[in-house]
């Protein structure tokens, strides 16, 4: 290549333009994200913390098979000392027992699997309702906006726990009215969150290109803005598990949610507050338990955030490959 | 003694893709009361070599000289700038409401900034206001003065701000792009203005913009930069008719002309480097049209060639090549004989027609 | 109906109407301002337009901001509902169709956006993108929808090969080509270019006002194209339409508008615009328009040039004057001015109004 003509460089130019990136394939919005997170050391912990939960808590009967001990049942005589208090960790019961002599470990793992199934399920339908709400509350402005957002406003201020104790006590208790009724006072965070990112989007010109290609409603909410509005979702759902765990505990413990004798981490601290002077383990692990849970959700949400910020997207300079 | 004096300046930000080359040696020369043209697209690099100049560029690594009345601001530290800015360095920006708080009455605005830099009491600085904001253009001062920067149209903002960097009589005004956001007919307003009060108090004006109209119409002296290099130093009239630079070149058949309709505009193929990976050698090798094999490996110096008084440009293209727009039969024989050949350039027939100023 | 636009040679375009508008108005309602329960307000961005776009010609639509240029556009491609008038194309009146019997014209009129980052989804890659109007329609799937996606790729300029890329992986000008390949995948008759250059670098913008022309000649193609660049219009347009407020006040052959304006809007835009050359700036020939444009919510009485304009007369306070050919046209233009400049005439008045 030594000497080009002007005319023959300009019509040759047109298709060797991009000069800078030689990639075909471009990466898109979701894998640069993943590879951010990658690269992430608190992401990459939090994440192993998590998979280490659910690994333990899809192990959970494995491990009671392995140490003999059911997660209902009780040691009177080797959980309990002589006078009825629970035994302290020990090479038997690793974590100790509770009040009825049971294994603390045994029912902290079997806490997990409630806690996670409840937690994610919860969380996933609110997400599903929020966005289809939020989405079709955003995208449809005028009467259907202003009946969907007075609904999501509503149910942002009931007073949750008074209404899941009187929604309890109309259903009784169980996992899945537990289950249904998490997810109906989360998804109007979600559907709010949604319908403002909608609003904007919604503006931008390629919505308008889309319409004027012939683009139907649901094709321009779906296939146009929902990916849009799908990140910052993602940010939100993975601080809603957290959320949902909390919450499942909080009703456990005030004895309205999973009940006893089945192992949650809420049962479990809400028997245990009577033991706390005798029997810190008995406390302590399930807190724990609760505790690094919801941390490390917590934790992966903000690097989830910070994966998905634009900040990091916005100097394009193709120098990757 | 000019009155700026910027000699091999250079800027880079780093960036998570590396070094960004932002300014990569520029150099150039104001003097009292006259108008310096910087022109470029974006992202060569023309609003970052003033705003270095004056301290703008925060966590850039600067180098080189500025000197401003013997003075070397890229030395002097924060505080001697910013007893520089404003008083005697007026700056006009292209977003004006980036500039003005929202929050402040207009008013109040330009009374503070003259008070930072003059013991002058708050009834005389809002009479100079007053005054300022009547000055240029503002109807009915009196009230305006009251107003918060919303209230204002884009105009009016572009005119407050001007009132603001002229308001303690600075010896040069820097306007980065002071008109792009605006329309045709409000932009001529603002450059008539530019140029009254240019005369009436001799202010040194640099004039950052892409566009070609608005260097025709005012400047001076014009340096084209590309690619954070200057490519060509000129007075207008030489850069309008006898360009060096086959960029410039370039960018001049890029306009729409007058008649030309219905015919291709000479456009210039692709597009800007990324100024984190430079092409070797000539910078604009890859979109030039007269690209010869050292321009592959050799950076071009800038050199003098036969346009006018004070022409230099930066290409190896023989001195005497300057004009060549104004003849394209030429252009292309030039170009196909050397197409043919190899990188040995005579001088060449398009030189020859080419009447120096 | 299928017209095979591609197989018509450029010179046998005649000048039938396409698309005919006729009083065209578009108001927005405005938020009743505080609790007084008032007169609700309206801006009035286009008001009452009527033109025709004839087949194989370029229209320029030139205007200030908020002149209603790119409210019009929208009109014409029906992705605003009017609030009165009518807008035709062939013979068929498209503007009070239903979303689905619009179809079959939204396929033969696309729309070119301004801004090359706000009109390409960010989370979709260019082949999807470009096929979005096969996608919308239900036409050529699969293989076969790739290959034309990747013909009108290769037709825009573009390489075919960056079909999986994503939007954020081109430059200015290259999205502007791909919103171009986008526009023509149903193979329309019109295209609308709101400011498809105003955003780009000079260099760039003359690549993409070359690949228009060229479509053009290739696809037998009517462009409306607006522009606040009078330079590029001109270099662009067969004919122009000059806004002012909503309005048409001057439309003409553009090297009649451009040489013999008549209306002195007009003449001071062409004025106002600078010119990229140092030998032909000339101060005193410049008309500096003072104040600026009126609110669109409250127009101006009469005409509503009026209170810019340096001929204005009484009547022009109170009369509004209708666009139409006057006396001292010979050829296919129209003006909307009760005092309409002569050949070279200067823009103060010299004429006393008639009493």
């Amino acid at each position: 290549m030594t000497l080009t003509p002007p005319a023959t460089a300009e019509a040759a130019a047109a298709r060797v333009e991009p000069a800078a990136v030689d990639t075909i394939e471009g990466r898109s919005p979701w894998q640069l994200a993943f590879v951010r997170l990658r690269h992430d050391r608190v992401a990459v912990g939090s994440s192993a913390v998590i998979c280490l939960i659910v690994l333990l808590a899809v192990l959970a009967p494995v491990v009671a098979h392995l140490l003999g001990h059911g997660p209902n049942q009780q040691f009177r005589t080797t959980g309990l000392s002589a006078e009825g208090i629970p035994v302290g960790p020990g090479s038997t019961f690793l974590f100790g027992t509770d009040d009825l002599g049971r294994d603390v470990l045994v029912r902290v793992l079997y806490g997990a699997r409630i806690s996670l199934l409840v937690g994610v399920v919860a969380s996933g339908l609110a997400v599903v309702l929020g966005v289809i709400i939020g989405l079709a509350a955003g995208y449809f402005s005028g009467a259907v906006d202003t009946v969907l957002s007075r609904f999501m406003d509503v149910v942002l201020s009931l007073p949750y726990l008074i209404f899941a104790i009187a929604l309890v006590s109309l259903l009784g208790p169980s996992l899945m009215v537990s289950v249904a009724v998490i997810a109906f006072f989360s998804w109007a965070s979600v559907g709010r969150i949604v319908r403002g990112q909608v609003l904007s989007i919604k503006e931008k010109e390629f919505v308008e290109a889309a319409r004027s290609v012939g683009a139907g409603h649901l094709r321009i909410m779906f296939v146009d803005i929902l990916p849009n509005v799908l990140a910052p979702t993602i940010v939100y759902a993975t601080m809603l598990i957290p959320l949902s765990i909390v919450f499942e505990s909080t009703l456990s413990f005030l004895g309205i949610g999973v009940l006893p004798p089945t192992a949650t981490w809420g049962n479990m601290l809400s028997e245990s507050i009577a033991y706390y002077r005798v029997a810190w383990w008995f406390v302590a692990f399930p807190g724990l338990a609760l505790l690094i849970t919801t941390m490390a959700f917590n934790l992966l949400g903000d690097c989830v955030r910070d994966a998905f910020d634009p900040r990091g997207n916005r100097l394009f300079v193709a120098v990757e490959d | 003694m000019s009155l700026l004096e910027v000699e091999d300046l250079q800027v880079s930000f780093s960036t998570p893709d590396g070094i960004l080359r932002a300014v990569r040696g520029m150099s150039f020369s104001v003097e009292q009361g006259e108008t310096l043209g910087i022109v470029g697209e974006s992202g060569s690099g023309k609003s970052v070599s003033t705003q270095s100049i004056v301290g703008l560029t925060e966590g850039a690594r600067v180098s080189g000289q500025a000197r401003f009345e013997g003075r070397d601001l890229l030395t002097m530290g924060d505080r001697g700038l910013r007893r520089i800015r404003g008083a005697e360095i007026g700056m006009i920006f292209q977003d004006p409401l980036s500039s003005l708080h929202p929050h402040y009455r207009v008013g109040w605005q330009i009374v503070e900034m003259i008070r930072a830099h003059e013991p002058v009491s708050k009834k005389q600085a809002r009479l100079r206001a007053i005054e300022l904001l009547g000055l240029v253009g503002i109807p009915a001062p009196e009230s305006r003065v009251h107003d918060y920067p919303h209230q204002f149209s884009g105009g009016m903002r572009q005119r407050a701000m001007i009132a603001m960097a002229l308001a303690l009589n600075p010896k040069l005004l820097i306007a980065d792009e002071p008109t792009t956001a605006l329309d045709v007919t409000v932009q001529a307003q603002i450059i008539t203005l530019i140029k009254r009060l240019q005369q009436e108090f001799g202010t040194a004006v640099i004039m950052i913009t892409h566009d070609l109209g608005v260097i025709a119409d005012i400047a001076d002296r014009v340096v084209v930069m590309y690619a954070g290099k200057p490519m060509e130093y000129a007075d207008k009239r030489t850069l309008y008719h006898q360009p060096h630079h086959p960029y410039t070149e370039g960018l001049i058949g890029s306009l729409p002309q007058t008649g030309g309709r219905g015919r291709p505009l000479k456009s210039i193929p692709g597009m800007p480097p990324s100024m984190v990976q430079v092409p070797r050698g000539c910078a604009f090798h890859p979109r030039c049209g007269y690209v010869m094999d050292r321009c592959l490996d050799a950076e071009p110096p800038i050199r003098e060639v036969h346009g006018g008084i004070d022409h230099r440009s930066a290409c190896w293209l023989p001195p005497e090549a300057v004009g060549r727009r104004t003849d394209d039969s030429a252009l292309a024989a030039q170009s196909a004989r050397r197409h043919g050949g190899d990188a040995v350039i005579e001088p060449a027939s398009a030189a020859q027609e080419s009447t120096p100023a | 109906m299928t017209r095979q636009v591609a197989g018509e040679p450029a010179s046998q375009v005649v000048a039938e109407p396409l698309l005919q508008l006729t009083d065209v108005v578009k108001h927005f309602p405005l938020r009743s301002s505080g609790m007084l329960a008032g007169k609700r307000e309206y801006l009035r961005a286009v008001d009452g337009v009527s033109l025709e776009v004839r087949r194989g010609e370029t229209l320029g639509l030139v205007g200030e901001t908020g002149c209603g240029k790119s409210t019009l556009a929208r009109c014409i491609t029906r992705l605003y509902e009017l609030t009165s008038g009518t807008v035709s194309f062939g013979s068929a009146d498209i503007s009070r169709l239903s979303a689905r019997r619009l179809r079959p014209y939204r396929r033969k009129m696309q729309m070119v956006f301004q801004d090359p980052y706000g009109s390409l989804n960010p989370r979709r890659r260019v082949g999807s993108i470009i096929a979005d109007p096969f996608a919308a329609n239900g036409l050529a799937k699969g293989a076969e929808r790739k290959r034309k996606v990747q013909e009108l790729m290769e037709l825009v300029g573009l390489n075919p090969e960056h079909y999986n890329r994503f939007p954020a992986e081109f430059s200015g000008g290259q999205r502007q080509r791909i919103g171009l390949a986008r526009a023509l995948a149903l193979r329309p008759e019109v295209v609308v270019c709101d400011e498809p250059v105003s955003a780009l670098d000079v260099s760039i913008q003359a690549q993409i006002i070359n690949l228009l022309a060229e479509l053009q000649d290739k696809l037998g193609l009517t462009y409306i194209f607006i522009a606040h660049d009078l330079s590029v219009v001109r270099h662009a347009s067969d004919r122009i339409a000059v806004m002012y407020l909503g309005r048409i006040v001057e439309i003409a052959d553009t090297e009649d508008l451009f040489t013999r304006p008549r209306h002195p809007y007009t003449k001071a835009l062409l004025s106002a615009a600078p010119t990229p050359d140092p030998d032909l700036v000339n101060d005193a020939e410049r008309i500096v328009l003072t104040g600026e444009v009126p609110s669109p919510v409250r127009p101006p009485s009469g005409c509503r040039f009026h209170p810019r304009c340096p001929r204005a007369q009484s009547r022009c306070h109170v009369e509004d004057p209708v666009l139409e050919s006057k006396n001292i046209d010979e050829g296919d233009r129209a003006v909307a001015c009760h005092f309409p400049l002569a050949d070279g005439e200067s823009m103060m008045p010299e004429l006393k109004e008639p009493s």
